[in-house]
């Protein structure tokens, strides 16, 4: 059973990895992957592991997104 | 570094963080989360007051030093649990043949030692993340000279 919110997290989703792959600013790009990361972390919510819904909500949108960030300050921004 | 909003939403939120990390790593095994969950929760709530209050002040509160002595411990805490298994009869990391019972749903302490091996796990991760962002951030004042 797909439901229209089901779509719209999907659309947003596939849009996010797009938008990563070919945005040249690194740091949007960091911004964008951790909003990907919480958009998936609602779909495994509602496919019914909370378990990954937990780990992915707490490394994908917090700690990757800092670990990120740091290596951007110490290399350069633009790709 | 001195914003108010930020240091004061970080003085209200972190406790209720670093309890949910902390109820995630005990109650891993009978509901969903699990040490490796909780950890990288708590992990998240120290480097939220690091930002905000400044990595001196969060220096106070948990020493390098400690971080990596906790670190090196959370392993050996797990392989000290995991030796008790074959102390009692059984092979390592045993639960259930050596006695211990398999868990009730909501009871804590009805399920052996395995929040014990989950507490070894969440302290082992926490400090592990903790450690790579003194370290990264170490780094960055190393060369630019100014504090972050």
């Amino acid at each position: 059973m797909i439901t229209l919110l089901d779509v719209l997290l999907l659309l947003f989703l596939i849009f996010c990895a797009v938008a990563v792959a070919r945005i040249r600013d690194l740091l949007s790009a960091v911004i964008i992957f951790a909003s990907y990361s919480l958009v998936m972390a609602i779909i495994w919510q509602m496919l019914g592991s909370p378990d990954v819904a937990i780990t992915e909500a707490a490394l994908g949108a917090g700690v990757t997104t800092f670990l990120f960030i740091a290596a951007i300050s110490r290399t350069r921004r633009e790709e | 570094m001195e914003d108010l909003v930020a240091r004061s939403v970080c003085r209200l939120i972190v406790p209720f963080i670093q309890l949910y990390g902390a109820y995630l790593v005990f109650y891993g095994h009978l509901s969903p989360g699990g040490g490796f969950a909780g950890g990288a929760v708590v992990a998240a709530s120290i480097v939220l007051y690091a930002l905000s209050f400044g990595r001196e002040t969060a220096e106070k509160r948990i020493a390098p030093g400690i971080s990596h002595l906790l670190e090196s411990g959370g392993g050996l805490w797990y392989l000290l649990v995991g030796l008790v298994g074959i102390m009692l009869g059984g092979s390592f990391l045993t639960n259930k043949a050596a006695g211990f019972y398999l868990g009730i749903p909501g009871h804590l302490f009805s399920s052996g030692m395995i929040f014990l091996l989950a507490l070894g796990l969440g302290l082992k991760v926490a400090s592990t993340m903790v450690t790579l962002f003194y370290n990264l951030s170490t780094e960055v004042n190393d060369e630019h000279g100014n504090g972050t």
